[in-house]
């Protein structure tokens, strides 16, 4: 695969797409949350909101929106918030803590192990 | 033929039913052949993105205290695997660099387990990744890349004492290149993790 890093040119670019945020307000999204549109595009809505509204209509997972857009992890998160702020899409959450102290079952593990081993 | 060589699709939805996504991380040396093997086993072929973080590894509050820090990147590359109706799992292929072990945690935090994929001409670029993994825990096996013309010069019981790695960590060979091949590393990987969880369990 050709690796194409996303071109950031000036980061004030950055800025204009997120309205000046650098961060989003809490970490509501992980890398592989999937996220649902719950709304069709509107008149008037900002194009990268649009973008991720169209990419949604099936569930999707933060890091593929963020390949699709071709816009960095940090700057997807806060586009997401904006969205899910106002009731536009939904986001199911991964079921694996996002933290070290609570390791998958292994009622999970089994899961997963059935389905690679069907692959 | 049983490789990776076929056309995979480029972006297919996932099923509407999908509600959970799960994390495999490989991590590795430049060229080890991280991307080869998240495409052998992926349904689509890999995407790439990345993550950009000020030096400090903060959020900068004004416009103008961004344009005068430095940031950095981190670029990787992922594929995907649906495993039923409802579950998802990501694989993600990472640089093992030292600028990477920053993002970790805001990235990779909450993932299954870790892939640390070998060349064993380069086996010194492994040893740091071990090192980050076990100190973010997270647990791991070793895959030793295998390709054509990779006469073994080393035998796995050489290469673990190479790698200081303890006997419960497991170390398999591979051909990344191989879809049978990739999903034994992954089969490997969630049966010493449901090993460990197994063993959490009994323990009261």
């Amino acid at each position: 695969m050709m690796r194409r890093p996303v071109d950031l040119g000036d980061p004030d670019r950055l800025y204009t797409v997120t309205g000046g945020r650098s961060r989003a307000d809490d970490e509501k999204f992980d890398l592989v949350t999937l996220v649902v549109s719950e709304c069709r595009p509107s008149p008037g809505m900002q194009s990268e909101h649009v973008r991720i509204l169209e990419l949604c209509r099936h569930p999707i997972a933060v890091v593929e929106i963020s390949a699709e857009l071709r816009l960095p992890i940090t700057v997807v998160r806060i586009l997401l918030s904006d969205l899910l702020s106002t009731g536009r899409i939904t986001a199911r959450h991964p079921r694996v803590a996002r933290s070290h102290v609570d390791l998958p079952d292994s009622t999970l593990l089994e899961e997963v192990l059935h389905g690679l081993r069907n692959l | 033929m049983d490789s990776a060589i076929s056309e995979l699709p480029a972006r297919t939805p996932l099923a509407d039913s999908a509600e959970t996504g799960l994390k495999i991380v490989v991590v590795g040396g430049f060229g080890v052949g991280k991307t080869t093997l998240v495409r052998s086993v992926s349904e689509i072929r890999p995407l790439n993105t990345e993550e950009v973080m000020t030096q400090a590894g903060v959020g900068v509050d004004d416009p103008a205290g961004l344009t005068a820090k430095t940031t950095t990147t981190v670029a990787f590359d992922f594929g995907r695997i649906s495993l039923n109706d409802r579950m998802v799992l990501y694989l993600f292929g990472a640089p093992g660099q030292e600028r990477f072990w920053f993002l970790w945690d805001g990235l990779f935090s909450g993932t299954l387990g870790a892939v640390v994929l070998v060349d064993t001409r380069r086996m010194s670029d492994s040893w740091y990744a071990i090192d980050r993994l076990e100190h973010h825990r997270t647990p791991f096996v070793v895959a030793v890349n295998r390709f054509d013309g990779d006469h073994p010069v080393f035998s796995l019981e050489e290469i673990r004492q190479a790698l200081s790695l303890p006997a419960q960590v497991p170390l398999i060979e591979c051909d990344a290149r191989v879809r049978s091949s990739g999903k034994h590393v992954l089969i490997s990987l969630v049966d010493h993790l449901h090993e460990l969880a197994r063993a959490r369990e009994m323990t009261p």
